[in-house]
């Protein structure tokens, strides 16, 4: 069964980590660079990325000609997708139990951050046509 | 058999790459189908690396890769003729005859190789089609390779491989040597090919890196070979130069976690010194050479970089009498960015700030980090931290790499930790 984690951060400016003491910082992309090597000697990872900040992220829409009317940033958002991780697992639970792995990374004073991470099965479907 | 079959992997893979191309020119040179061609020549790739290990490679590789190769191509073009006789309604009455293929030795031309690398990067295709042709048709990387190298996945890879073939068809792009009169132009084509694939390579510090096929040694590979054949041109020396000087820093520049370093931190023993002597003889033969263009002048910076023991007692006023040069040649604002660089060690970090002022306006920085990154270096280096810290922070949220993004954002948060 294969689930997409998705780990957001809070809308209406710069990535929080931004801020954070150097120490903490270190801390907690090596906890991320650890967690993610593990899924993958594991064999459980398929694919995982990390996005580019909301600060250039836009909302296209095709206009009535179809080409594309392009939005800047939407600060009334309340969260933005920061990145993701695809796994390949037995059970539903093995994935919440990832899940919460990537939830307690280091925040500020080493501080477990539990921060929400949203967990989607993803829908099989026949081969992609030769 | 020359070797039996406990013949090393690595070397066996390291022949068939080499022959890969000399091999397609002579498929080529019989059926001008690059396309066809091209899928028959890995085939034989493929049957050489399963049965050279088990039976030994043969006395003659290239002949054996050429036989197999021509013999697929006959096949193909069989089952096509007896496909169209099905459908023509004077199929009984006109039979084709396929004429057996000679598997006599092949005409052989060095040139063949150069050939090939002009088509697989001619101005009409995309760099992204221009990058996957020349890795595959020269470099004699298969499609799983090429894919993993660009962390894409294989059918991806294929199709654009597919597309490119398919380019390459419709502009009608000849198997031949360009004239002379855009030989110059064509050549500078298939530099600016080899050196995004070294530049693909080089800053993809990231991801799995035991994983991923090596672009730089590749895109280094590729080059000697271009070299081999156009020894003469120092801009091809100079290219060739400037990726060794470069690639020696390898090991120094990232981290345990891949971090990145940069140059001015960077532990110099563990510079690799036969690729920097390599490299500064090239770059001194490339630009005894008369006129210079780019590349030359880019590797004899890379050169005065590593001959250094260490950044202060860089030449950074000859750094800057060079980046001078190319600024004249270019109106590059990557070009103009490093000149202010090198203004800033030579003249302080001031007058660096000064000649930053007028790249803010340019259109062609506005989606790069670089102009913020270099700001904020140089505002450290003139001991104004807040602003350093906060350029720093503006850099980080524009760049779209991750090491570079964690580096960016460790510089910010040492110098805000300083302040208290």
């Amino acid at each position: 069964m294969k689930f997409m984690l998705m780990m957001s951060t809070p809308g209406g400016g710069e990535y929080q980590i931004m801020q954070w003491p150097k120490q903490d910082i270190e801390a907690h992309i090596a906890f991320m660079m650890g967690f993610t090597r593990k899924l993958h000697a594991a064999g459980e990872l398929v694919g995982a990325e990390g996005l580019a900040p909301p600060s250039q992220a836009k909302r296209v829409r095709a206009g009535d000609d179809a080409r594309p009317i392009t939005d800047g940033v939407f600060p009334e958002a309340k969260e933005f997708l920061a990145g993701y991780w695809i796994v390949d697992v037995g059970s539903p639970q093995r994935a919440y139990e990832i899940a919460a792995e990537a939830s307690a990374a280091p925040g500020v004073g080493g501080k477990p951050m539990n921060m929400p991470i949203e967990v989607r099965e993803v829908m099989s479907a026949p081969p992609n046509p030769k | 058999m020359t070797s039996g079959p406990g013949s090393s992997e690595s070397s066996l893979e390291h022949l068939l790459r080499e022959l890969a191309p000399q091999v397609l020119g002579a498929v080529m040179r019989r059926y001008r189908d690059f396309a066809a061609s091209e899928d028959a020549v890995q085939e034989a790739l493929i049957a050489a690396a399963e049965q050279w290990p088990r039976d030994g490679v043969p006395n003659n590789p290239r002949g054996w890769l050429i036989q197999v190769a021509l013999r697929r191509m006959t096949d193909q073009v069989r089952s096509e003729i007896a496909r169209r006789n099905r459908e023509s309604e004077l199929a009984q009455e006109l039979p084709v005859v396929v004429a057996p293929v000679i598997y006599s030795e092949p005409q052989m031309d060095p040139e063949d190789t150069l050939v090939l690398l002009f088509m697989c990067c001619h101005p009409a295709l995309t760099s992204a089609s221009a990058i996957a042709l020349t890795l595959r048709a020269v470099g004699g990387l298969n499609t799983a390779e090429i894919a993993k190298a660009f962390l894409v996945p294989e059918a991806t890879m294929a199709q654009r491989i597919s597309r490119a073939k398919q380019s390459v068809k419709t502009s009608q792009i000849p198997f031949s040597m360009p004239e002379a009169h855009e030989r110059t132009a064509r050549i500078g084509s298939v530099m600016h090919v080899l050196y995004l694939i070294f530049n693909e390579g080089y800053t993809a510090s990231s991801g799995d890196s035991l994983q991923r096929t090596d672009l730089a040694v590749e895109a280094i590979r590729l080059t000697r070979l271009l070299h081999s054949l156009l020894a003469e041109s120092p801009d091809v020396t100079g290219l060739l130069a400037l990726m060794l000087l470069t690639d020696a820093r390898r090991h120094a520049r990232t981290g345990p976690n891949g971090e990145l370093i940069p140059l001015d931190e960077q532990d110099r023993s563990l510079w690799d010194r036969q690729m920097i002597a390599e490299g500064t003889s090239l770059v001194t033969e490339a630009m005894t050479r008369g006129p210079v263009g780019e590349y030359p002048l880019q590797a004899a910076i890379a050169a005065l970089h590593d001959e250094a023991t260490d950044v202060e007692s860089t030449d950074w006023p000859q750094i800057l009498a060079l980046y001078s040069v190319l600024k004249g040649m270019s109106d590059n604002p990557m070009v103009a960015l490093n000149h202010a660089v090198a203004t800033a060690m030579v003249q302080g970090p001031r007058a660096g700030l000064a000649l930053l002022e007028p790249l803010g306006k340019d259109e062609r920085m506005s989606g790069t980090h670089r102009l913020d990154a270099v700001r904020a270096h140089l505002l450290e280096r003139a001991n104004d931290r807040d602003a350093a810290s906060a350029s720093y922070l503006a850099a980080a949220e524009k760049t779209t790499s991750l090491p570079e993004r964690h580096y960016l954002l460790m510089r910010a948060a040492r110098l805000r930790g300083e302040e208290r």
